[in-house]
């Protein structure tokens, strides 16, 4: 019921928004901040007070029949890997909406209305235990999420926007397949239509057939995490957005394809991806140190920080194709980190932006001198982006390598050149935006900067110091490899 | 009388009805186009009288008299069509009509 | 919260300070402030050492918070937040409070006119927070916090005057080229945790015993690993091309950070994993030799530097040369003595060079100064004193240092001869290319200082600044001179070490050994003084630098930084502007470019032209027909 009323409020207030702002202008933004504050307490407060203490199993929270005749049923469930990706959710929605305070002046309620419902589908995506109704919220987050790129994007909207969403429907389709397939496989099996997850996870599916189910679904969330060699939509979408638009992607969107990983491909085909297992790991190998050395080639800051995301999640599919406890942690805490810095690294762009109107890097340079707070917010998040330890990026990455050194060691050693490689990339756009000689003279942070920039980078280094906050509560239940 | 070998009958017809489709093809004058149209029209019912005679039955004339109403009809409107057509863009070139393009 | 714990706070309370009302602060204040950590800091090392020496167990730990658990299916090991004080750790925060503290000094008043001086003392005690953390940490993951830690701070100060091109690029290759040992520590940590389960020091060590014999592969990869982030640390070959170019940041921060503590921690690591490279002689072996070329090809490379800071820097570079060489050769205890007195003398000669390039008026390169002798006599006796330690004469902490070194080179199992003669041959080096900078910058005629009359006005103004510079360098001189009394019992920390050694024979070493050591710094003052007679003459009024191309090649570091641009830099450089638009995506974007095509073919059949349509039709027609017929 709770997750019900969350995706309910986000649409109301979207909605709200977008009317009370043809009443009165710029009432949007302040309708969506107080929604989505109040939205994140309110779970953040059922989740402490509700009747079950221990969300280590799945919960089912809502289950009612949909379609009948499919036997297709609205059923929510959640643990705490869904609550953990839905604070994280909850939370950059708030920063999505400081963030576009002052950036949206066109269509505001139009914008916030998509905003929030993009956020809705997220919501439901994470809390989805029927395959239908999770097919049905994955396209439903895109849809408002194009509308975002394609309306107040930069110069390229429309080509990003299409291109995004045409690579995602690609794959979804293929995932449909594999869900109707093995729909109809249970429907062999036991005699009856469904599409509910514990049931799948019941069935034993020969490992001929899993391969390619797996496979479908695998291939939907590759390009949703992303993974090379289906990565290629995520610069353009990520550039091209408004800089909400660029933070929820980054900050939940990718997210989403590890959460499908997780949940889906590991835990509903185990012996199938144990086979799939040596291949994943090259593929995200191959993505760190490729995506590494293409955010050193960008001259685009947005462009630089994308390819950063598709290095950054290549650990996070290393760790979750591990199969084993400390590598699981691993993925949960990047996952976290992750949305927190890039969400900051794109804030930071989107400030940058709105001071000089140009995400060129040649056109920047020792903004330091001039905005000197904006600049130590820039180390540190650059700081998060080649894994400081203090910071939660590095439990993340630490974590993820120890656990996947034990089943891939040679990868491993050549996935910690991607440290130099981020490195590489993370000094070289501190240094190039903020050191050197001065080109323009900025105007440090405003409160409301602060507020963004200072709430990520707390986060950061609470979770870096004290991850067990996290840590506590994503344990594997999985089959160790 | 002799009777004429069905295949010649056919084979004259199809013979007609090239030319006439042709006609139509290579024909620029919307007036040509529509006398191409006659004699494919005309071929076609060659064919079916040989055909009615092969088969001694008196359909191949019904389908006959069937076709030449319809070529008749068929000219009616194509001719009124054709007068618009003058009045509009004093020309008969067919190729003028062309603005549905995709 | 007990001393221990509390140790690293100080500074970092005063960073917080300082980061937050930076240019709000006097320069008293600001100074205050940071010195007044320090001061804390080194106060709470001495009562802490102290307490070291009073108690039963030769250590102090003190527990803060867990940070993390590693579960596995054998079991899970928890990685705490933890200082773990012993007798090397003791050394350790001795230096680097001790020293610190006095450079904080000297600092304070060398960036006195700097407009940014509070964010300047802000980094220089966030760097001693990273490096206390790094030296106390009971864990690896810690230590690897405070490693990082400091390869930040450095990178900072590095990198202090931002404005300038040269000292951004600077920063960014040192921090990168240590990034690079980084990972191969890294690597080292996962093999670690992979075979032993365990990543507490004290804990890995015992694991190690019972688990390793001596020549375990296991042993073997991981020390070579842990070498190789030694190695990117404390510049050593062949990650050493950082160090000379680090110069770029200001003298007190070459002096903390590139002589007396970041750069030792890669010495510091080694030692504090001794029982695992114990196990693995052949590593111990390649860090002898590693230590041995390095001491050789700095010492050569400081021949021929031009500027004052950058034959420091080389020297640098070889007197850690030293310190891996005994630590590779089993003299653990030998190389940390030589830890700290390095640090003494080392801050000194950095420090009094700061001082005379500050007198005239930033001018650091050797062939414009000359004959400061008479003009600066207080700098040049300390510059003396710290050359003299340096060059290991007799009665000088340096001296008691190198000789303790080179007296278990011989026979060692794991160095031998070969290193003992590089070892003599690099001595030799240090005392020459330690008197052609003394003849260059302080004796000869004075070339080039005009402009030293009217700076001395000015430095007589500020008596206090004037003051502020001199104690600690007095303070530092009289370490370097007398530190060598200092008795080191490091004897609870390497005690499986010194029973290894003890088994080592002494009685088949000839007997000129020491001797030979002793009089080998001689040979090289009196070989300099004839050699480099036109430095040190009245006469010469030019002296023009040597451009010949051995001195090019040395002077270049012996073309390393060349080497590494056409191998790794410039074809990393290369790849990645090639592919800047990402092949992949031009791929892929190969079926965005096929839909188009179609989109054009099909676009241009819908001409709207009648008689192409009749065409069509017909020869779809036909085309039916046939297959049909077929």
């Amino acid at each position: 019921m709770m997750i019900t009323l969350l995706m309910v409020g986000l649409l109301l207030s979207g909605a709200l928004a977008w009317y009370v702002e043809g009443k009165k202008v710029h009432s949007a933004r302040w309708v969506a901040l107080v929604s989505t504050v109040f939205l994140l307490v309110y779970f953040v407060l059922s989740i402490i007070f509700s009747s079950q203490q221990n969300y280590s199993e799945l919960t089912v929270l809502t289950r009612v029949t949909w379609i009948d005749a499919f036997h297709i049923e609205y059923a929510l469930a959640i643990d705490y890997l869904s609550i953990v990706l839905l604070m994280l959710t909850l939370f950059l929605a708030i920063i999505c909406v400081l963030v576009s305070w002052h950036e949206i002046q066109e269509k505001a309620g139009f914008y916030y209305f998509n905003l929030l419902a993009a956020i809705a589908g997220i919501v439901g995506v994470f809390c989805a235990v029927d395959l239908f109704l999770f097919f049905f919220f994955w396209e439903v987050m895109l849809l408002p999420m194009t509308a975002l790129i394609a309306i107040w994007g930069h110069e390229h909207r429309q080509f990003a926007a299409i291109k995004f969403f045409i690579f995602t429907q690609v794959s979804s389709l293929l995932m449909l397949v594999a869900i109707i397939s093995t729909a109809y496989f249970h429907y062999q099996a036991v005699g009856q239509l469904s599409f509910y997850y514990q049931d799948w996870l019941a069935l034993d599916i020969p490992l001929e057939l899993a391969s390619y189910l797996m496979f479908g679904f695998f291939i939907a969330f590759a390009v949703k995490l992303p993974s090379v060699p289906v990565h290629s939509w995520l610069p353009d979408a990520h550039t091209q957005a408004p800089t909400a638009g660029s933070v929820l992607l980054a900050g939940v969107l990718l997210k989403t394809g590890a959460y499908g990983l997780i949940r889906f491909v590991i835990f509903l085909f185990p012996e199938a991806s144990h086979q799939f297992a040596p291949v994943a790991a090259v593929l995200a190998v191959v993505s760190i140190l490729y995506g590494a050395k293409m955010a050193f080639a960008q001259t685009d800051f947005k462009r630089l920080v994308a390819y950063s995301s598709i290095s950054h999640m290549g650990f996070v599919m290393l760790a979750v194709f591990s199969f084993n406890e400390i590598a699981y942690q691993g993925a949960i805490v990047t996952l976290i980190a992750h949305g927190l810095s890039s969400a900051a690294l794109f804030s930071l762009a989107g400030m940058i932006y709105s001071r000089i109107h140009s995400r060129d890097l040649n056109d920047m340079g020792g903004f330091f001198k001039s905005a000197p707070r904006m600049g130590g917010f820039a180390l540190a998040f650059a700081g998060a982006a080649f894994g400081l330890p203090g910071l939660a990026n590095f439990i993340g990455e630490f974590f993820s390598l120890v656990g996947a050194f034990s089943a891939f060691p040679v990868l491993v050693v050549f996935a910690a050149f991607g440290l130099i490689g981020s490195a590489i990339y993370g000094m070289v756009l501190f240094q190039t935006t903020f050191q050197g000689p001065a080109t323009a003279t900025l105007s440090d942070l405003s409160l409301r900067e602060i507020i963004i920039s200072a709430s990520l980078l707390m986060l950061l280094i609470i979770f870096g110091l004290f991850p067990n906050i996290i840590l506590q509560y994503s344990h594997y239940i999985g089959v160790v490899l | 009388m002799t009777t004429i070998a069905l295949t010649h009958v056919l084979i004259l017809a199809s013979i007609l009805f090239v030319i006439g489709f042709v006609g139509v093809i290579v024909r620029k004058n919307t007036l040509f186009m529509l006398m191409s149209l006659e004699v494919m029209l005309n071929a076609v019912g060659v064919a079916f009288i040989g055909a009615g005679s092969a088969w001694q039955q008196a359909d191949g004339q019904v389908m006959f008299i069937l076709i030449l109403t319809l070529a008749a009809a068929e000219v009616a409107v194509g001719l009124a069509l054709l007068i618009n057509m003058q009045r509009r863009y004093r020309s008969l070139d067919i190729d003028i009509l062309a603005r549905m393009r995709g | 919260m007990s001393l221990l714990a509390l140790l690293p706070f100080y500074p970092l309370i005063s960073f917080l300070i300082l980061i937050s009302f930076g240019k709000k602060l006097s320069w008293q204040l600001a100074s205050t402030i940071s010195i007044g950590a320090m001061l804390l800091s080194a106060g709470s090392s001495a009562v802490l050492i102290n307490q070291l020496g009073n108690s039963e167990s030769q250590l102090i730990t003190a527990h803060l918070w867990s940070w993390f658990s590693l579960t596995t299916t054998q079991g899970s090991a928890t990685i705490n937040v933890a200082f773990y004080l012993d007798a090397l750790s003791a050394v350790m925060i001795a230096v680097v409070t001790g020293v610190g503290l006095l450079i904080h000094i000297y600092a304070a008043a060398y960036m006195k006119s700097d407009e940014n001086f509070s964010r300047f003392m802000a980094y220089m005690n966030l760097f001693i927070v990273a490096m206390l953390i790094l030296v106390l940490a009971d864990n690896l993951v810690l230590l690897y916090l405070g490693w990082e830690g400091v390869g930040l701070c450095s990178f900072l100060l590095i990198g202090f005057w931002y404005q300038e091109k040269a000292n951004v690029l600077a920063a960014r290759k040192a921090f990168i080229v240590t990034r690079i040992g980084d990972t191969s520590m890294a690597i080292g940590l996962f093999l670690l945790f992979k075979s032993l389960a365990q990543l507490t020091i004290v804990d890995v060590n015992q694991a190690a015993q019972l688990s390793w014999k001596i020549g375990d592969a296991d042993a073997y990869w991981i020390a070579l690993l842990l070498l190789g982030g030694a190695v990117g640390k404390s510049a050593q070959l062949p990650l050493q091309t950082w160090l000379p170019d680090a110069m770029a940041g200001p003298t007190p921060v070459s002096a903390l950070i590139h002589a007396a503590t970041m750069v030792t921690a890669g010495v510091y690591l080694i030692a504090r994993m001794h029982e695992v490279f114990l196990l693995a002689p052949e590593v111990m072996t390649y860090t002898a030799w590693l230590g041995a070329l390095t001491l050789l090809l700095a010492g050569v490379a400081a021949l021929a530097q031009h500027d004052i800071k950058r034959v420091l820097a080389y020297s640098t570079m070889s007197q850690i040369g030293y310190m891996m060489l005994a630590l590779g050769a089993g003299a653990w205890s030998a190389g940390v003595f030589h830890l700290m007195t390095h640090a003494f003398f080392k801050a000194l000669l950095f420090l009094t060079a700061g001082s005379v390039i500050l007198a005239l008026h930033h001018q650091q390169n050797l062939f414009k100064m000359g004959g400061l002798f008479k003009k600066l006599p207080v700098e040049s006796l300390l510059f003396i004193i710290g050359l003299y330690c340096l060059v290991a004469l007799p009665g000088s902490s340096g001296f008691f240092s190198k000789e303790a070194i080179i007296a278990e080179l011989w026979s060692s199992p794991t160095a031998g001869q070969g290193l003992w003669y590089c070892a003599i041959l690099g001595a030799l080096l240090t005392s020459i290319y330690s008197c052609r900078l003394f003849f260059l910058a302080f004796l000869g005629k004075a070339r080039g200082n005009s402009n030293l009359e009217q700076h001395q006005d000015g430095h007589q103004e500020n008596s206090s600044q004037g003051h502020l510079l001199r104690l600690p360098l007095i303070l530092l001189a009289l370490l370097s001179l007398f530190g060598g009394l200092i008795s080191l019992d490091l004897s609870s920390v390497f005690s499986s070490a010194i029973a290894t050694q003890a088994q080592t024979n002494f009685i088949n070493e000839p007997s000129w050994l020491h001797t030979v050591a002793i009089v080998t710094p001689f040979i090289g003052i009196v070989f300099s003084w004839f050699y480099f007679k036109s430095y040190r003459e009245n006469s010469c009024d030019n002296i023009k630098s040597s451009t010949g191309a051995i001195s090019t090649f040395c002077k270049s570091g012996l073309g390393f930084d060349r080497l590494y641009q056409y191998v790794l830099v410039r074809p990393y450089c290369c790849i990645a502007k090639i592919n800047r638009r990402d092949i992949i995506d031009q791929v892929l974007m190969l079926s965005a470019w096929y839909t188009k095509l179609w989109y054009e073919v099909l676009s241009a059949s819908q001409n709207g032209s009648l008689r192409w349509y009749a065409a069509v039709i017909g020869i779809g027609v036909v085309g039916l027909a046939g297959v049909v017929a077929l």
